[in-house]
């Protein structure tokens, strides 16, 4: 019973984290840009998503709808307003734009969780749910909600894969993040595909933040973790590898909820920082890192 | 967080217009509160309502009074810095200050320090006052305005007895709190007084503020078997009661939920809230005394929604001060302590009286028959209902259809 219960939560946790550390470490491997605001991004989508049902009464895949535009919209909004501007820069040295990056990201991701807290409190808001009710399986009583987030996530990450793979655009994007001076070569403008990379990104972060607001509910508090959870799945997994922050997803989600399960939810998230240390120690490149 | 916005544009006319008709210097007052969270943002719109209601009527002995307003972004290292600006730069007479008990905790001795007199009108740890009870002579300016934890506890056991125990044959219970200063003696309180009412108490859970995902919790409750849950939470309270309702926990909820107590709480839950037990010192359309409900209309009227629990107390907080600077004839901080210890006050939130010195919660409220006796509140169909008790009940109890009793007689 208990073990089915782990395995059903740790794979719709899993699958949440997964999605929302895709997006971060694509941006990542394509453009290396380590997204700092990438948590304020889902809380702000998921807050829109809640707003619009909420405040103007819309029902739950309106809501749901708005609430990915927004991601959309920040994720254009941090390109162009934090990254962007430094990328293009000739007063910052070459060598520092990283971190000058890093410090934007960071700064204008405090921005939009001060933005939320004003506006709508720090209170948590949960999203309205798109299937209600509960559903009994291995005698686990679990919201359909839950499955129906882990379906979500696993699409758009096979969509992903499938725009990776098999589009021209898409192939070009990969280029982009192995060699992307060989892509200018052949003749392909590296900020369109920037502007596309921050696209895909913007609809992972809204599609996730909206989920997570379903499923657990997200405040304006919510952004500092979310950032140091995708951050450390993806470091984890080795920076800019898609396959390795999905492993790497799943085995914090299934650590975190054996914990909160069989130790106390007061600890869940201690082994999996450990884990982290152990593997910088041994493997500083992460699980499947390139580099 | 429409309140707070148009409380500082009043503010700002306010000041604008400042009449010369005033006698002397006007008495100042600063709130320290938390502008960004539901049960904060009431803080200081309230004073500043009670501040605006007291002017109009000449001021306390032809002086003004003004509100000063700090935000402290819920943290206890601003409230500090914005205790010491708002006695040493604003010259404020007296404050009113938050309702997190780390904060008026942090805040206490530099009341002393700085013979400042302060009140807090929503903080609830019982340390707060049981300070004062060992240094009366350095503490005796901090003046606890909101119940303590040991009181909100029996106050959630007493109406546990009559709704619970009585009809529906309730025995068991589990306790399920948060982890912060306001907690401790609230869960000592349940401990004590729950088997008192023949609640045996089956387990106990104290969780981390920062939990997101209640699922283990909540699996871990049902566990237990118990017939009840007894909450103590404040810092949380949309996630847990989100995913009671979705995952459908069979076990009422019922005790202190302070983010319950927000009318907005029904929107940010999604409707979750829909059958949650919480205790509440007033609530929307509850005469609790012939000032609550003029309070609740100009409240609303005047920033377009209801007040948190702590804005009832922060008004009441401003007409005592008023009240004990015009006794002890001007904003002497000694004296006004004395003033205020004699305080006998009808408020919002029912017969204000503060306990003397030699007792061991000196400055705490005084609770029970003919003073504060709380109230026990549903949400039903996107209101909340009091349902205890019986002499000021509007409703009797609707079970969420995911809830099972155990051993229901009614």
């Amino acid at each position: 019973m208990l073990f089915w219960q782990i395995l059903i939560d740790g794979f719709a946790i899993s699958a949440l984290y997964a999605l929302g550390a895709t997006g971060f470490t694509l941006i990542f491997g394509v453009s290396g840009v380590l997204n700092l605001s990438h948590g304020a991004i889902m809380v702000g989508a998921a807050v829109a998503a809640w707003a619009a049902a909420s405040e103007l009464g819309v029902g739950p895949y309106t809501g749901a709808l708005i609430g990915v535009l927004m991601g959309l919209l920040l994720s254009f909004a941090t390109y162009f307003i934090a990254v962007r501007p430094i990328q293009r820069s000739r007063a910052i040295a070459e060598s520092e734009k990283e971190i000058f990056i890093l410090t934007a990201t960071l700064l204008w991701g405090i921005i939009i969780q001060e933005a939320i807290a004003y506006l709508f409190t720090n209170n948590a808001k949960t999203v309205l749910p798109i299937v209600e009710g509960v559903t009994n399986l291995f005698g686990v009583r679990t919201p359909k909600n839950e499955y129906f987030t882990a379906v979500v996530c696993w699409v758009a990450i096979g969509l992903l894969w499938a725009l990776v793979n098999r589009t021209r655009r898409g192939k070009a994007v990969m280029a982009a993040s192995m060699n992307p001076r060989g892509v200018t070569l052949l003749g392909i403008e590296l900020s369109s595909i920037y502007l596309t990379v921050w696209a895909i990104y913007g609809l992972l972060a809204g599609v996730a933040g909206i989920l997570l607001g379903m499923f657990l509910g997200v405040s304006s508090y919510s952004v500092g973790p979310l950032t140091a959870s995708a951050f450390s799945i993806v470091v984890l997994g080795g920076l800019g590898s898609v396959s390795g922050s999905l492993i790497a997803a799943y085995v914090v989600g299934y650590l975190e909820t054996a914990t909160a399960y069989l130790i106390s939810p007061a600890y869940r998230t201690v082994p999996a920082l450990l884990l982290l240390v152990v593997v910088m120690y041994l493997r500083p490149q992460g699980l499947f890192g390139r580099r | 967080m429409a309140s707070f916005k148009i409380f500082m544009l009043t503010a700002c006319a306010t000041a604008l217009v400042s009449s010369a008709a005033w006698a002397a210097d006007p008495i100042k007052i600063g709130v320290i509160a938390e502008a960004q969270a539901v049960a904060g943002s009431s803080i200081a719109p309230a004073a500043q309502l009670a501040a605006e209601e007291i002017n109009a009527k000449g001021g306390v002995d032809g002086r003004k009074i003004e509100i000063v307003v700090y935000d402290n972004h819920s943290s206890s290292a601003e409230s500090v810095r914005a205790f010491q600006r708002a006695v040493s730069e604003d010259h404020v007479n007296a404050v009113i200050a938050s309702y997190i008990s780390e904060v008026v905790l942090a805040l206490e001795p530099w009341a002393g320090r700085l013979k400042t007199v302060m009140i807090t009108p929503g903080a609830a740890s019982d340390v707060i006052t049981q300070n004062i009870a060992k240094d009366y002579d350095h503490l005796k300016y901090t003046f606890h305005g909101y119940l303590t934890s040991s009181s909100l506890a029996g106050l959630v056991c007493d109406a546990a007895k009559d709704l619970l125990v009585g009809p529906y044959k309730m025995k068991t219970a589990v306790i399920m709190s948060e982890d912060a200063a306001w907690t401790t003696p609230l869960d000592a309180g349940y401990e004590k007084c729950l088997p008192e009412i023949g609640l045996k108490v089956v387990d106990h859970i104290r969780m981390s503020p920062d939990t997101t995902d209640f699922t283990p919790i909540f699996n871990k409750i049902e566990g237990a078997k118990p017939d009840v849950m007894i909450t103590g939470i404040s810092h949380v309270g949309t996630q847990p009661t989100v995913q009671w309702k979705s995952q459908q926990v069979p076990i009422p909820m019922f005790g202190i939920s302070s983010q319950a107590t927000n009318s907005t709480f029904w929107k940010d839950t999604n409707g979750a809230v829909e059958g949650v037990f919480y205790n509440a010192v007033s609530g929307p359309g509850v005469a609790v005394t012939p000032r609550t409900l003029p309070f609740v209309d100009a409240y609303q009227k005047k920033f377009g929604n209801f007040p948190s629990y702590a804005g009832y107390t922060s008004y009441d907080d401003v007409y005592m001060i008023a009240e004990a600077i015009h006794k002890a004839g001007g904003t002497d901080s000694d004296k006004m302590v004395e003033a205020l210890e004699k305080t006998d006050y009808v408020g919002t939130i029912g017969r204000i009286a503060f306990k003397p010195k030699g007792d061991p919660n000196p400055h705490a409220l005084r609770t029970g028959k003919g003073y504060i006796t709380g109230l026990m509140l549903q949400w039903q169909n996107g209101k909340q209902v009091n349902v205890w008790p019986k002499e000021l009940a509007a409703g009797s109890i609707i079970w969420p259809s995911f809830i099972k009793l155990k051993a229901a007689s009614n």
